[in-house]
């Protein structure tokens, strides 16, 4: 008997991270840089607040959109940092994890043939989620020399008549490029000229240095064509609690949340409780692990500079993006022929789209001890290939 | 630079100087002059370490001690807590709000050298009215450190 599987699904490459993280599980002494979740235990008060939401009984399902009093908290969250005004009565869902809003935002938007722009590199479920959609994939490949910055002629020279989507990914997983005011406000113009929709992934927000997250959606005329996804992982490291959620225009919510509803019913509600006493009482857990991002950030940096790596500074996320070019290797042999010298992984930037190619993914969702004997290792494999 | 250098070296002193500079991007000098302004300001106390010992075989015993004490005109509870720390095996003296006054924290080699200190020195002085005298059993947490517990990396293989 022949199992059935779908055609669509056959095409999705499997991701290319797996194969470093399979390796690295059975070296005694490897040294992974390459998970992409904060090192941090959620913060005691909120896994508290999910213990005493188990206590009280809070084991059923909550409302498809998820629980009104976390849909106010989210609304007030992102006014008081945004500016942006969200009704919590049908602005907002509730999802599991960001990854949930991607993928039903992209469903009840694309229609079979539209074309989605997907600035690379970039998170590697997009394009997946894009193609499941039945859209049309424009990819941008995003240059070092202007720091993995869209810039509004690579939007523009992408744009076609068919164009519907936009997704905007700052600050950006690998590269950790963010985008502030000036930059967005240039490719909103563009957006608007050309009346297209934005997806816009937040969900490294609260981890920008040097400077505030400014949302796309905050910008003149384009609270109306922006969904903007958050979730509660990265910022306050409760990545296996699975929430995130979407804002956006009240008929696009609707018909997400039909997907939602039917595919999930809802997002887990002890994760719901905990989150709204995140997003009440949660601001100083998320300054105190920024200080610390930002300390390894900076560590990193350094530690390249002196060991002549080229890397451009990024001021989002928890990753930098080292140039290996110099090397006339490919990442992927890059990161093996590293993996297997010096039993240290990092992902090589093609996994997040053919503009990684010479670039390598570090992740510093890692304590400093780790990161100085990892950088170690890095600078004596780097001075052994320079002889 | 002030609060986040002391919240970096209050976990661990040892840190040396250059690393330091980098992780608060500033000049390896900044951070020097930082620390002996902060020294010399009193706000850096010491740099002590923090051991466990009751995984050596050196005996110490821990006690904490409430004093109920009559404050005296004019000096308030100064003049008797300072009685009371200059005894070089007091650790450390704290002035507590509620039922009582004084909380000492003492270490010893023994109970008797405890119950020692308390009876004939503490209790003894002329505005002690009482004392409660708590020995330490074990120690889970202290200084925000988790004595028994090794931090291990629980994240699990996942992709993307």
């Amino acid at each position: 008997m022949s199992i059935p599987i779908s055609e669509k699904v056959k095409e999705i490459k499997p991701s290319g991270i797996r194969k470093f993280f399979d390796i690295v599980s059975e070296m005694k002494d490897a040294i992974s840089l390459g998970v992409g979740e904060p090192d941090f235990d959620t913060p005691w008060h909120i896994r508290d607040e999910g213990i005493y939401a188990f206590e009280k009984g809070k084991t059923f399902y909550t409302s498809n959109a998820g629980l009104k009093p976390l849909r106010e908290e989210i609304s007030n969250h992102i006014k008081r940092k945004q500016n942006i005004s969200y009704d919590s009565n049908d602005e907002i869902l509730v999802t599991v994890g960001g990854s949930e809003a991607i993928d039903i935002g992209l469903r009840a938007m694309v229609n079979a043939g539209d074309e989605v722009i997907i600035p690379q590199p970039s998170y590697v479920s997009y394009a997946p989620c894009a193609d499941l959609a039945g859209a049309k994939n424009v990819y941008i490949n995003l240059k070092a020399e202007n720091n993995f910055k869209l810039t509004a002629e690579e939007l523009k020279s992408a744009i076609t008549d068919k164009t519907k989507i936009l997704i905007l990914p700052y600050p950006n997983n690998p590269t950790g490029a963010v985008m502030g005011k000036p930059d967005l406000e240039e490719i909103a113009k563009i957006i608007i000229e050309n009346d297209i929709f934005v997806i816009s992934d937040e969900i490294y927000g609260e981890l920008t240095y040097n400077g505030q997250h400014v949302s796309i959606a905050s910008l003149d005329g384009m609270k109306e064509r922006t969904l903007l996804i958050n979730g509660f992982s990265k910022a306050y490291a409760m990545t296996g609690w699975r929430l995130g959620y979407a804002c956006g225009p009240k008929e696009l919510i609707k018909q997400m949340t039909k997907i939602h509803q039917y595919a999930i019913m809802c997002a887990p509600t002890i994760s719901q409780y905990a989150a709204i006493e995140a997003l009440k009482n949660g601001d100083n857990d998320v300054l105190e692990m920024k200080i610390s991002y930002n300390q390894r950030r900076r560590f990193l940096l350094k530690a390249f500079e002196d060991m002549g790596l080229e890397c451009f500074e990024p001021n989002g996320a928890f990753y930098v993006f080292p140039c290996i070019k110099e090397f006339g290797m490919t990442s992927e042999e890059f990161a093996t022929k590293f993996l297997e010298d010096e039993h240290v992984a990092a992902v090589p930037g093609t996994a997040f789209g053919e503009s990684g190619e010479g670039f390598l993914r570090i992740s510093y969702a890692y304590s400093l001890d780790t990161l100085k004997v990892a950088m170690e290792r890095l600078k004596r494999f780097v001075e052994k290939l320079r002889t | 630079m002030r609060e986040e250098l002391l919240t970096v070296i209050e976990k661990n002193s040892r840190i040396d100087l250059k690393e330091l500079a980098v992780i608060l991007g500033v000049s390896e000098q900044a951070v020097l002059d930082e620390l002996a302004n902060l020294e010399k300001e009193g706000i850096i106390c010491g740099y002590h370490t923090l051991i466990d010992w009751d995984k050596t075989s050196v005996e110490k015993v821990n006690a904490l001690i409430e004093v109920r004490v009559t404050p005296q005109r004019g000096q308030g509870f100064d003049k008797i807590a300072e009685r009371i720390y200059n005894y070089p095996e007091v650790k450390s003296v704290y002035l507590i709000s509620g039922g009582y006054d004084l909380l000492v924290t003492l270490e010893e080699k023994s109970l008797k050298e405890i119950s020692g200190f308390v009876s004939d020195k503490l209790s003894t002085l002329e505005s002690v009215l009482s004392t409660a005298t708590h020995f330490i059993l074990k120690k889970y947490k202290d200084h925000g450190t988790i004595l028994d517990k090794k931090h291990e990396d629980e994240r699990e293989l996942i992709t993307p």
